[in-house]
């Protein structure tokens, strides 16, 4: 599919910039049309994985993180979170629902289960010691018909 | 302010205020605590009604007040949730803790 429209966008691993990733992400997929459950459901997949570099890819530094999103010719939106912080040493572990590395901050450990049940696809890549990507992926199906909330 | 804090004889009312994320849930847990520590409520009412936004971070404030009030055999009430937050709590199982209106 051909890129529609894309922003790239990068900042400092404070969590203050939690609110700023996700209220970017929200207003450029705003422009697809999207219903009100769509596009709060991708703010909140986009929420998770930005936290998740924060709390765990920089644990105890500072860190840049890196957004890439894509509205393809289809209404496909892709978001692509990267850090280069510690990796993932077991993917699969940390995406079990319920897991977490970061217990003494009442971290639900469903970070990953969130955005698995809110996006179409999501995929993980990491390497310890270089850093991970997180894409996600969901197609806006409201711009079609309103009919689709 | 994150928090606006009712209480009502054993009843503690939080009213939670705006974003429920990971930078904004330790500022709400401290105050939630702090009353609950002075009160020692039998019911905390969570109140979703001004929350305008929560990930999983507000999962993890609710099994927490959870973990903080059951041995002292309190309950949890989570009421006014909107159906997005609505989802992200019956996504982790919380209405088996709580109720959640």
């Amino acid at each position: 599919m051909a890129v529609k429209n894309e922003i790239h966008f990068s900042f400092p691993s404070e969590s203050c910039n939690e609110r700023i990733a996700r209220m970017c992400v929200t207003a450029f997929i705003s422009s697809l049309n999207p219903s009100v459950s769509e596009l709060a459901e991708i703010k909140t997949a986009v929420s998770e994985a930005v936290t998740n570099c924060i709390v765990h890819g920089y644990r105890n530094r500072s860190g840049k993180v890196e957004i890439l999103v894509r509205a393809s010719d289809d209404n496909t939106v892709t978001i692509k979170i990267s850090d280069r912080g510690c990796g993932i040493p077991d993917v699969k572990k940390a995406m079990e629902p319920l897991y977490t590395s970061a217990p003494e901050e009442e971290r639900a450990g469903l970070g990953f289960a969130v955005m698995e049940s809110f996006m179409d696809k999501v995929t993980v890549k990491s390497v310890v010691g270089k850093g991970t990507v997180i894409t996600l992926q969901r197609k806006i199906l409201s711009s079609v018909g309103a009919l689709h909330n | 302010m994150p928090v606006i804090i009712d209480t009502e004889e054993t009843t503690l009312i939080a009213h939670i205020q705006g974003e429920i994320d990971h930078h904004n849930a330790a500022e709400i847990r401290r105050d939630i605590d702090l009353a609950a520590d002075k009160h020692r409520p039998v019911k905390l009412v969570l109140d979703f009604d001004d929350v305008t936004f929560m990930d999983s971070s507000g999962i993890g404030l609710v099994m927490g007040r959870y973990k903080l009030i059951k041995p002292l055999g309190g309950k949890i009430h989570i009421i006014n949730t909107s159906s997005q937050i609505k989802k992200v709590m019956k996504l982790a199982g919380l209405d088996r803790l709580a109720s959640i209106e």
